[in-house]
């Protein structure tokens, strides 16, 4: 077991929240068009306020601070803030799109100390990048500050999001990040947007691309062992935690609310009116989030995958209920493998039978 | 006795570290190359009074002998070995003279 995987479960134990994730602001420079966020600024959190929290997450135990927006350089504290949660000795890791960094911002990270700077770019090509940020000139500007960040001696990953209008360029943008000497990830993962609204799900890939996203060995590795059938689910398992959500990991948006990821939108609590130590310990959301276990999970406990699955409880809560599937996660199950999720068994099943009431016109 | 006898042993926290206390263990992991340590409950100890003022020699009199019941040329010897496998590690600053205080963003000495 490795250190860190050691360290996870103290942690997971003593209630500790190892890991906060931290949305500066909402405000940005793009405006990509899978994006679930709302940028108007609805009042976010002064520089005093983003202070005492890290003051606050430093005593709670938190090591790993993960600062995000929206773009976090459209707040011109930035670097005053990441300063401050280094002075902390946090672990920092920025996610920007990068189109604010040049030479001095990415002297001034590296002289900070920061762990790892993430740079979402979704083409090789600029006609596709800049036509899902919207911004002009974009691909070009955050290539630039990669470089910028690379000669400083920054680690850095440039992540993608795989959608239906970029697919075709994902070996392009692959190779991109290949010649430029930094780290590559690649999601499918498109979520509703923050206010409900599901129209941005239409971005999401199809089928074919799953299954030719799974077999590429680039970046699964082992295909043979990542496309395995998965292991039957032991009492272990079941007695377990899908995800750190809430366990320990949480995240803290522009304005102080806290949710337990950031791709879980239950609100716990709110910093400008709570200590995070009450919320983190006693908010009954979050307590409720950390009940759940394996064996709790109304269709996920009976599936195969539940050992393996990527179940997230924050989209299984935005379909209905976080006790219940995340059909795009049984859907990548389903493709990983080739065996069908429980969730999908149920609804053939539930297909096969037809509508339960049946309301015929009344014949005159 | 001579002056290399004489000599005191500083220390002090590399600012290029991030570290947290977990259960009674501190965990540190270094900003130069992400490596991963756990320090134990002296370790831990020796660590956090690494002020970069204080002689080694004092923090075991004063701090590790007392809490943990060691004789003191003991806790010397291991604390010495401890003090150079974090220094060549680049987590620990070591030098025989008082080391002033860095923060991250500043040059270190």
């Amino acid at each position: 077991m490795s250190l860190l995987v050691e360290m996870n479960d103290k942690a997971m134990a003593l209630g500790i929240p190892l890991s906060v994730h931290i949305d500066v602001t909402y405000r940005c420079n793009e405006r990509c068009v899978h994006c679930y966020l709302d940028h108007d600024d609805k009042g976010e959190m002064s520089t005093a306020e983003i202070k005492g929290i890290l003051d606050q997450l430093a005593e709670a135990g938190v090591f790993f601070l993960t600062f995000s927006g929206g773009e976090v350089f459209m707040r011109q504290d930035f670097l005053e803030i990441v300063e401050y949660a280094r002075h902390l000795t946090f672990n920092v890791k920025v996610k920007t799109n990068g189109v604010m960094i040049h030479e001095a911002e990415a002297k001034r990270l590296k002289e900070l100390g920061v762990e790892q700077v993430q740079l979402s770019v979704y083409s090789h090509r600029p006609e596709v990048h800049d036509a899902i940020t919207k911004l002009p000139g974009s691909l070009k500007r955050t290539v630039n500050s990669i470089r910028f960040l690379k000669s400083q001696g920054l680690k850095v990953t440039m992540s993608n999001v795989m959608m239906t209008v970029n697919r075709q360029d994902q070996a392009g943008t692959h190779a991109l990040a290949k010649q430029l000497g930094v780290a590559y990830t690649l999601d499918p993962t498109v979520t509703p947007k923050l206010d409900g609204d599901t129209s941005i799900l239409s971005l999401r890939v199809d089928e074919d691309n799953l299954d030719e996203l799974f077999t590429d060995p680039d970046l699964v590795g082992d295909v043979e062992e990542f496309c395995a059938a998965p292991a039957p689910p032991d009492e272990d398992l079941m007695e377990g935690y899908s995800c750190s959500a809430g366990h320990t990991a949480c995240y803290i948006n522009p304005y102080g609310e806290v949710f337990p990821c950031v791709q879980f939108p239950l609100p716990t609590g709110n910093l400008r009116r709570q200590k995070f130590a009450d919320i983190w310990y006693h908010s009954p959301q979050m307590n409720e989030v950390r009940s759940v276990k394996v064996k709790d999970l109304t269709v996920c406990s009976s599936c195969s995958h539940a050992g393996t699955c990527t179940r997230c409880p924050g989209l299984a809560y935005m379909e209905g209920s976080m006790r219940g599937p995340s059909s795009s996660d049984c859907e990548k199950s389903f493709h990983r493998t080739g065996i069908p999720s429980a969730n999908m068994l149920r609804k053939a099943s539930m297909a096969s039978h037809g509508p339960l009431v049946q309301i015929l016109p009344m014949m005159m | 006795m001579s002056a290399e006898c004489m000599a005191e042993t500083y220390i002090a926290r590399s600012s290029a570290i991030a570290a947290r206390m977990l259960g009674g263990e501190m965990m540190i992991m270094s900003a130069l190359d992400s490596t991963f340590f756990t320090l134990n409950e002296v370790a831990t100890v020796i660590w956090q009074a690494a002020d970069g003022h204080t002689p080694l020699s004092t923090i075991i009199e004063s701090r590790v002998c007392p809490e943990f019941e060691v004789e003191a040329d003991e806790a010397q010897r291991d604390a010495e070995q401890f003090v150079t496998e974090l220094a060549q590690r680049g987590i620990l600053l070591v030098s025989d003279k008082p080391i002033q205080e860095t923060k991250p963003g500043m040059a270190e000495a």
